[in-house]
């Protein structure tokens, strides 16, 4: 193992988190920042030749080699856990900006009780909440967010209109949402047909639609660091693949270009981080291979971890760091509050062409009116719940084939289906919720005793299962679903729900994976400080969606990107000024 | 691969162009085997000549030619799965393919050893002399593996040859586009997605090469 000249801060992860906290650090201080990424470095003008449906929606040719690395599945601790063998349930990144790079855009905050939410849940329920349930708070409150979450959209550009600017309500907007200091930084978009008719119909149902926030730009836009970006122009190659025109927020497009002028900062690609060296409650550094096979030890002052959300639970895990979660006794805390998103959705078919090809990651409408805490009064047994939206998200000509309603066909090949399938082709779309994933004790991350990655390292296992909250949430937002499908002249088809009687690998639910290295204000019932700093080791910061404690309903990268910055600040204003843990 | 193996193709057929109607009704195309003045022959990569008729046969049936317009033969959907098959998708390079190998339940989907070439090995093993037996026998033999990794397999496989870009063998002449409207991976679509409302938009289909003005490779070709 060759032993490296030691730099001041050591990120492992060069994606949206890690190269923000670089940019942030480099910014503001004179500190050498080294970001050590396992993957490839990428630029935009790759991005062109890569838009092609096959390679990179179906075979998702910009993430991780599952051959390498995957995690393991089990449901429950009665269970074997098996590998998630091929691309499922959700998709991790890797390579230069990591998963930031194939999202979707859409940029949502989470709830203001959503970070008080064990307290809210118990001042609300009391004692007729699931035993099982292990929500807790976060240990930082919506107003102490607030101002990162506005850093944050303009960082990336989001395009939306507000619905609670400085509590007053906006309609239009989402009139559901926490206080926004400020409108967003850009105008929602152009919207598809489509669109235009959940708007109209949900509207109409009494509900209060609102245009999906985005990261995709409505117009050209010059972030508050100078870097500027193109409008988008629809092309509908936006999740699963790479922005040609960087109209989507990318690091590559929004943090690489301020990366490359600092001078004190240095990305190696193709390093894969395996362990966080540490003694004595002090990280020394991190251990990683490079793409030769040869094994560094790069010494520094401050460790980041910033890889995506399962792999820093992971990374902690085999370097022996912190005590690892027991479900059975409740004790440790490395591992514990894994959470996804709950998915549910239905097609709607529709009596007229809807040129679905065209679209962005999160072009279209959604309603809130049975999300957060609103609308549940009567649903019997829902404590949260989720979003409904239609987005003309850019369907390819592969995967959009062969939707037919139910009953038009017997089977799902030959010339009677054939018939069916071309005569409904581009004339279906789906309406879609997620709901927010509470925490329950038996869902879990350790590491696999039996299957290992390309290094001979135990795989990560996750314990997880669906509950009666998650299938009555889906139900709900099934039969609101169904209720605007029918107004909007269409033919719904079956909810699907189905994933939600138990957990299942197979199918695409969202890259929504969250905890496992969760953030609170104690030590004893989380890994992380509200700033993301390690418990056991104050030089050590993990951060990411494995802060969460337990998943909103809106997409999490904003609220993960506003966390980051808020840690940026912590480390940099006060940590550096007075090394220790932070209060 | 040494092996020199190769198909058979109808030239007319492949790369014939189609218009399709704004009101979406697919132009009505004859296979035009009978009028050509000759065929292409294909190289093979994967398969033998033989199993390379049997997938033929069964992509046939699985996408036919029929009233509705052209199919599997016609787009030349078998070029594209030995190109799958002869690539690093076809013996799971990209695929955790690590023991233990355990039976689970049907949430964790395929759990099994065989690479996509072993299964389709092993597929074709069971369908041997399907090329040549009648439609309607060819129907009921397909019907009764229809469940099988296999079969879900090939029919996954069929669509995708059906409309994939060009570049990956299948979709032949863009007809799979053609047949659906669909107009190719174009740059921008600033000044229709606010119009074409509840109209199609319709275009002569481009390929990705078109569209980016250079050739482009897909991931099939990747070298070991």
């Amino acid at each position: 193992m060759q032993q490296l000249k030691p730099v001041n801060v050591v990120i492992a992860g060069g994606g949206l988190v890690g190269l923000t906290l670089a940019k942030e650090i480099g910014a503001r201080t004179s500190l050498s920042v080294a970001v050590l990424e396992r993957g490839e470095p990428r630029k935009v003008s790759d991005y062109a030749a890569g838009m092609d449906e096959l390679d990179y929606s179906l075979r998702y040719r910009m993430m991780q080699n599952l051959a390498e690395e995957t995690s393991t599945h089990r449901h429950s601790l009665r269970d074997n856990a098996v590998p998630i063998r091929q691309y499922g349930s959700f998709n991790p990144g890797t390579g230069v900006g990591g998963a930031a790079e194939h999202w979707g855009g859409i940029s949502y905050r989470f709830y203001p009780e959503n970070f008080r939410l064990a307290s809210e849940l118990r001042e609300k329920h009391g004692g007729r909440l699931p035993e099982d349930l292990a929500v807790q708070d976060w240990g930082v409150s919506y107003e102490e967010i607030e101002p990162y979450y506005w850093r944050a959209e303009q960082l990336i550009g989001v395009c939306g209109k507000a619905g609670n600017l400085q509590n007053r309500r906006v309609d239009g907007g989402n009139v559901f949402e926490g206080p926004r200091s400020h409108e967003y930084p850009n105008p929602p978009h152009k919207m598809s047909y489509a669109a235009l008719l959940f708007e109209k119909s949900a509207r109409e149902l009494g509900y209060h639609p609102y245009p999906v926030p985005t990261a995709t730009l409505s117009r050209n836009y010059t972030n508050p660091d100078g870097v500027s970006r193109a409008a988008c122009a629809y092309c509908g190659y936006c999740t699963r693949y790479g922005c040609m025109i960087g109209a989507k927020a990318q690091p590559t497009n929004v943090l690489m270009p301020v990366l490359q002028k600092q001078k004190n900062f240095s990305l190696r690609t193709g390093c894969n981080v395996r362990r966080v060296v540490h003694r004595e409650g002090k990280a020394e550094g991190l251990r990683y291979f490079d793409r030769s096979g040869e094994e560094f030890f790069q010494p520094a002052d401050i460790v980041i971890i910033a890889s995506w959300t399962l792999n820093n639970s992971r990374l902690l895990m085999l370097s022996k760091l912190g005590e690892p979660y027991d479900p059975a006794t409740g004790k440790g805390t490395l591992g514990k509050n894994l959470t996804h998103q709950v998915s549910a959705s239905t097609r709607v078919f529709l009596d007229k062409p809807l040129n679905s090809f065209m679209g962005a990651g999160g072009l279209g409408y959604g309603i809130s009116d049975f999300d957060g805490k609103e609308g549940l009064d009567g649903f019997n047994g829902v404590w949260r719940g989720g979003n409904i939206r239609l987005m003309s998200t850019g369907e390819g000509p592969i995967a959009s084939f062969g939707a037919v309603p139910p009953g038009e066909a017997k089977s799902d090949w030959g010339s009677e289906w054939k018939k069916a399938a071309l005569a409904w082709h581009d004339r279906s779309i789906n309406i879609s919720s997620e709901a927010e994933h509470l925490a329950y004790r038996q869902n879990y991350l350790d590491l696999d005793p039996a299957y290992t990655d390309s290094f001979g390292d135990p795989l990560m296992r996750l314990t997880l299962d669906w509950t009666a909250h998650e299938r009555a949430q889906g139900a709900m937002l099934g039969q609101i679903q169904t209720q605007i499908a029918k107004a909007m002249n269409g033919r719904p088809g079956p909810t699907n729900s189905r994933l939600l009687e138990r957990y299942t690998i197979t199918q695409y639910q969202s890259t929504h994976v969250n905890g496992g290295a969760i953030m609170g204000a104690s030590p004893d019932r989380s890994v992380v400080s509200p700033w993301l700093q390690h418990w056991q080791a104050h030089n050590l910061w993990v951060v990411g969606g494995s802060a969460f404690p337990q998943n909103g309903s809106g997409n999490p990268t904003l609220t993960i990107l506003a966390l980051a910055l808020r840690s940026a600040d912590g480390l940099i204003d006060r940590y550096l000024k007075h090394p220790g843990e932070l209060i | 691969m040494k092996r020199r193996e190769f198909i058979l193709l109808p030239a007319a057929s492949l790369g014939g162009v189609l218009m399709y109607t704004l009101s979406r009704e697919p132009l009505r195309v004859q296979a035009q085997t009978g009028t050509t003045p000759g065929a292409i022959k294909v190289p093979l990569r994967f398969f033998t000549a033989d199993q390379a008729h049997v997938i033929q046969a069964a992509c046939a049936r699985i996408f036919p030619t029929d009233e509705s317009g052209p199919g599997a033969t016609e787009a030349g959907v078998v070029i594209y799965i030995d190109r799958q098959l002869a690539g690093p998708y076809g013996r799971d390079k990209y695929r955790y393919a690590k023991p233990p190998f355990v039976d689970s339940v049907p949430e964790h989907g395929y759990q099994g050893k065989a690479s996509p070439r072993e299964i389709y090995r092993e597929g074709i093993q069971q369908l041997k002399d399907f090329a040549s037996v009648p439609v309607a026998e060819q129907d009921r033999r397909l019907r009764a593996i229809e469940t099988t990794t296999f079969f879900r397999m090939l029919r996954q496989h069929t669509l995708e040859g059906m409309f994939s870009d060009p570049m990956h063998g299948g979709n032949a002449g863009l007809i799979g586009w053609q047949l659906i409207g669909y107009p190719g991976p174009l740059m921008s679509y600033r000044e229709e997605i606010d119009k074409f409302h509840g109209q199609a938009f319709r275009r002569k289909p481009v390929s990705l090469a078109q569209v980016v003005g250079h050739p482009v490779t897909g991931w099939e070709e990747e070298k070991d």
